[in-house]
């Protein structure tokens, strides 16, 4: 791996050196390494690109990494990654995608990530996005996460998009079992003329099952954002869905939170805030000896942190 | 020391809030008070300089400061607690506190400021600057944003309000603890009877003029409407201040 490389593997998984448990390094489309553990187990799909990973049931404070690298212009790479979490497992899988792209193709990277969560299985999913490259091509990211959570599962998302992807569409589907609950934190941050798009679609189907989505966000620029939310009760359940976004310069964001019930039961609550970055906030931390364009950036790094 | 020289504020509606404004604060307390509207907060605006005056000039220890901004009279020396303090999602009460700093604080510093105004400090130095603090919390942290400064000159705009009986005390022993760290001047507006008295110099401002300046002997009694500002209660607190001071 050369120093692009590592470099990107340290912006998308925090990582310096290998790490110690399973793991799984996709680069340029191609396996860069793999370690599996007596618990977690990590397949190559015969039957188009991916990888499946088998977490064995009641595995707790275990740890999979599966970074993706891409460096190569004008490379289109789309994973199929599914992940079978057994039941009472205790687990964190870190994912994460780096983008250095160069030349003048655009470089794209689509993942389709489905997750089985077993009875009782607790998750904890954290992702991050991010790229570089000074060349004409444009850093695409497209990625799909369905999550299928059984009888009292729980799965913690967190995803972060900070820097550098030009275009993005991220889906994240899911459905949850009796007493299931999900929660999702999103971050992102969109300059010069990216777009992003982020569309969610939960449905609780179980009783006393739960969902809450929290996407904050930085438009910048020219930038364009869209939040899509659809959330579904089906039965008595709670949801809430909260996009808070900070619009600076001339960008755009579109905020649109959607509920369903379908139970009188179903407590389904959205909330959407956008504005721009209120002139006492600046003065405010001006009056500790901050420049108005370093307030601005503590005010815009706090929020996405 | 500060001064103001003929300073006056206008709107840019052309509305006058502050007239020939001549003022000079070198003391260890100086408090501002007069009745609502009278052009206080906007006069503790034009000195910090979120407002900028339409005449006159403004002076720090010399320097003149008319047309300096906010970032520029903060960084020579100056601190403002807001009347009503701001939120911010996303920024902890030790990120505050460390931007006040002008450094990375410790845990341990961030402790000591937070004790001071009374707020138990490991309960409060993770805590989101957002709509989950009350408002007499909010209050609390900004004055203690203005201990870690330590400026030499430090403006509260009525710090006593949302401010609860209990801790009146504290807040003027916070004040002459200000005092004996930094040797500077403390600017106070305020209504209250309790802060006047701790007060050097009291300015009374109406209808955006200095209607009276003097020392606390001179002024507080007219302004509590008796002859006898020297009431048993107030000489106790007169002496316990005195006291503080020698």
């Amino acid at each position: 791996m050369d120093a692009i490389e590592m470099n990107l593997l340290k912006e998308v998984a925090e990582l310096d050196s290998l790490p110690v448990g399973a793991y799984n390094i996709r680069a340029n489309g191609e396996l860069a390494g793999r370690n599996t553990t007596a618990n977690i187990d990590i397949v190559t799909k015969t039957d188009k690109p991916g990888i499946d990973i088998y977490i064995r049931p009641f595995t707790k404070n275990e740890s999979v990494h599966i970074p993706v690298i891409l460096s190569q212009t004008g490379l289109k790479d789309l994973v199929y990654n599914d992940f079978h979490i057994g039941e009472g497992a205790d687990v964190t899988i870190i994912a994460g995608c780096g983008i250095h792209n160069c030349g003048g193709g655009n470089a794209e990277h689509d993942g389709i990530h489905t997750f089985w969560l077993a009875k009782n299985a607790k998750l904890r999913y954290v992702e991050k996005h991010y790229g570089e490259g000074d060349g004409r091509g444009k850093q695409i990211m497209n990625p799909t996460t369905i999550v299928h959570l059984a009888e009292g599962a729980e799965m913690e998302m967190e995803t972060t998009q900070i820097a550098g992807v030009d275009d993005t569409i991220r889906k994240t589907g899911g459905d949850l079992a009796a007493g299931a609950s999900l929660v999702v934190k999103e971050k992102i941050m969109t300059t010069g003329d990216q777009r992003a798009v982020t569309d969610f679609n939960v449905d609780l189907n179980g009783e006393g099952c739960s969902a809450n989505i929290v996407s904050r966000s930085v438009a910048k620029d020219v930038s364009k954002q869209e939040f899509i939310s659809h959330i579904n009760g089906n039965c008595a359940c709670a949801g809430h869905s909260e996009c808070d976004a900070i619009i600076m310069d001339h960008a755009s964001v579109i905020a649109s939170p959607a509920l369903t019930a379908n139970s009188v039961d179903a407590s389904l609550i959205h909330e959407a805030a956008i504005g721009k970055i209120a002139g006492e906030q600046l003065i405010k931390l001006m009056t500790l000896g901050l420049t108005e364009k370093e307030a601005e950036d503590q005010i815009v790094n706090g929020f996405l942190k | 020391m500060l001064e103001l020289r003929n300073v006056g504020y206008e709107t840019d509606d052309n509305k006058e809030i502050l007239h020939d404004v001549n003022l000079t604060v070198q003391e260890r307390f100086v408090a501002i008070t007069g009745p609502n509207g009278g052009g206080k907060s906007t006069l503790a605006k034009v000195i910090a300089g979120i407002y900028q005056p339409t005449s006159g000039q403004i002076l720090l220890d010399g320097v003149d400061i008319t047309h300096m901004s906010i970032t520029d009279r903060a960084n020579l020396g100056m601190s403002y607690a807001f009347q009503q303090p701001v939120r911010f999602k996303g920024l902890r009460v030790k990120d505050l506190l460390s931007l006040a700093a002008g450094k990375n604080t410790s845990v341990t510093e961030a402790c000591n400021y937070l004790s001071e105004v009374g707020l138990c400090a490991r309960d409060y130095i993770d805590r989101e600057i957002n709509a989950s603090l009350s408002g007499g919390e909010l209050k609390r942290i900004e004055i203690a944003m203005v201990l870690a400064r330590g400026t030499k000159l430090s403006i509260f705009d009525e710090p006593e309000a949302g401010i609860d009986l209990w801790s009146f005390q504290n807040l003027i022993r916070v004040f002459e603890k200000m005092y004996e760290q930094t040797r500077g001047s403390i600017l106070i507006i305020s209504h209250q009877e309790r802060i006047l008295n701790i007060a050097d110099k009291i300015v009374v401002i109406k209808n955006g003029q200095v209607e009276k300046v003097g020392a606390r002997s001179e002024i507080l009694p007219a302004l509590l409407g008796s002859a006898d500002a020297s009431s048993p209660a107030c000489s106790i607190l007169t002496d316990k201040v005195e006291g503080v001071r020698s």
